[in-house]
């Protein structure tokens, strides 16, 4: 058995070097400055990929801008002004575990429907990006709530002993306090939305060109990567470059994300 | 000056982004219902089964095909990433020495973290290659197993190896007292004490198979039929939205959106049954 379970063990770290190793080995030839600050020629086979970091930039930006204030307002409200059993909370909460976990492909649908028909955005960065938001804000919402609920119940008492107002001790005191739960979901939120590839093909597009306004249509990373390595023959190359930037943008999130909470963990034993 | 006021204000407004964020759910399930209802009221449920295939261009809109196709590649990489998932954690917990431990679970966090695009990629460039080898074409039903299996195992891995660390330790004092052995320890102690865990682990490694869309859409072939066997090119409802929400106009387009629907079914299903799981574990 202790054979067994080391022959696992090695069978699941060969396949994460073979992968790894084949994106190094393939993608790091092309990966240049040039590569990055050059636009893709030949629909893609050539060239660069600066338009799709810009695209992708912009997409991740409109959701994080959306997804943050929505999410930790709702976090705030669920954690710090509503009673854990009252009604409004509850089905808050339900909804939020619903949301959790639809498949993106129905996120991309949605948005579709939504954002680009409905609200008559189009193909556009903005509709990527909100239809992204809604991907996240569960993510955020959960990680910003045990944030503020690993805060001491002594701090909103020794505030409220101090004659803050409750709002007041959130600026101050709370939110400052909860920061590592707060960044945390903004990372992870982050990591989701750059890797999302499917709720984009049909709500941000194709369009490969350097994007003039929010309104345009924009291609992300992942989506480049789709393309390149289905519709376009000859694309390969590229696409290595492109997955291989793409696995380590997420991999340093991650990192930061790891390295995060384990500070996290180490100041909590401290302030209780 | 009014700090009461500003105070009103504020909880205000914090209510209305916690009303936008609760109605987004619902505004999914909602517009979903509004492209495919009318076409599912004209046409009947019972089309979407019964005709010859799917072909929505000659209105034939059989999702069959797909959704054996999702339930087999689900149910194989289920079926394959859950064991080696729990021998993972299992290795991680009780077997490996606390060096390498740590750089294990790091190196699951990293398979973890990668995007399903680069898996789909890395499964298009090397494994459907090697397995058209073995036995052309190479897209196939195994091709999305495969890359699905490594997908999903660092999610049952991770969920295990934080519900064996939750297993009370006594129990462990309790075993090594017993004079069990390390692997008689874990079958018989370890993993009862920690089924629940291990039951939502699978609950939500299956709820991503079902909605994985990327990594099937580059590895299957898509082609519309019911695989005949392991080699068989295939097609999963989420890559069939995926080819043709670009496209697809009138009717066409509300039969999409009805397998959305038929997929949010599924998970809802799922989270159901998670629940219920969870519901267990209080009077455990």
């Amino acid at each position: 058995m202790t054979l067994l379970i080391w022959s696992v063990a090695c069978l699941v770290v060969g396949v994460l070097l073979w992968l790894l190793g084949d994106l190094i080995w393939h993608g790091i030839g092309q990966l240049s400055w040039a590569f990055l600050t050059t636009a893709p020629q030949k629909a893609g086979r050539a060239g660069g990929i600066a338009p799709i970091l810009v695209s992708t930039a912009l997409i991740v930006g409109v959701c994080l801008a959306t997804a943050i204030p929505l999410g930790v307002g709702t976090a705030v409200l669920l954690v710090e002004f509503s009673p854990q059993r009252g009604l409004f909370g509850r089905l808050v909460r339900l909804s939020l575990d619903v949301l959790a976990g639809v498949p993106s492909i129905v996120f991309g649908l949605f948005g579709n429907a939504f954002f680009s028909k409905t609200l008559g955005l189009g193909f556009s960065i903005l509709a990527g990006g909100l239809t992204l938001a809604c991907m996240v804000l569960p993510i955020l919402i959960r990680s910003t709530q045990e944030g503020l609920r690993a805060v001491p119940d002594d701090y909103r008492r020794s505030a409220a002993a101090l004659g803050l107002s409750r709002t007041a001790a959130l600026w101050v005191l709370l939110l400052p306090a909860a920061m590592p739960g707060l960044a945390v979901g903004i990372l992870l939120g982050l990591g989701r939305a750059i890797a999302e590839t499917a709720a984009l093909i049909f709500t941000s597009g194709y369009v490969d060109r350097m994007p003039d306004s929010l309104l345009d249509s924009g291609r992300a990373l992942s989506v480049h990567i789709f393309d390149l390595a289905m519709n376009i023959s000859g694309g390969e190359a590229n696409a290595y470059a492109s997955a291989l930037l793409l696995a380590i943008g997420l991999m340093v999130i991650n990192a930061i994300i790891s390295g995060l909470a384990h500070w996290f963990r180490g100041s909590r034993i401290q302030v209780i | 000056m009014f700090p009461w006021l500003s105070e009103a204000i504020f909880i205000g407004v914090l209510r209305g982004l916690a009303v936008v964020s609760g109605v987004v759910a619902l505004l999914i399930l909602l517009f979903l219902l509004q492209e495919a209802l009318p076409f599912l009221q004209q046409i009947g449920f019972a089309r979407f089964f019964q005709d010859a295939s799917w072909h929505p261009v000659s209105q034939e809109y059989n999702l069959l095909p797909m959704l054996w196709g999702t339930l087999f590649v689900t149910v194989g990489s289920v079926l394959l990433a859950t064991p080696l998932g729990i021998l993972s954690a299992v290795f991680c917990q009780y077997y490996a020495p606390p060096a390498i431990a740590q750089v294990y679970r790091r190196l699951i966090e990293l398979l973890a973290g990668i995007p399903s695009v680069v898996y789909g990629f890395w499964g298009l460039v090397v494994l459907v290659p090697l397995i058209g080898q073995l036995h052309p074409p190479g897209p196939s039903l195994l091709a999305g197993i495969l890359i699905l299996s490594v997908m999903i195992l660092p999610t049952v891995a991770l969920v295990a190896d934080a519900s064996f660390s939750n297993v009370p330790p006594d129990y462990l004092r309790g075993a090594a007292a017993l004079g069990l052995g390390r692997w008689a320890t874990v079958r018989s102690v370890v993993m009862p004490a920690a089924k629940a865990g291990l039951l939502a682990g699978v609950m939500l490694e299956t709820g991503r198979a079902i909605g994985e869309t990327m990594a099937v859409l580059m590895v299957c072939g898509n082609v519309v039929q019911v695989p005949d066997s392991l080699f068989a090119p295939m097609r999963t409802l989420t890559a069939n939205i995926a080819l043709e929400v670009a496209y697809a106009v009138g009717d066409h387009r509300a039969a999409l959106f009805v397998s959305g629907l038929v997929l949010m079914g599924l998970i809802v299903v799922l989270v159901a049954i998670a629940e219920v799981i969870q519901q267990g574990k209080i009077y455990d």
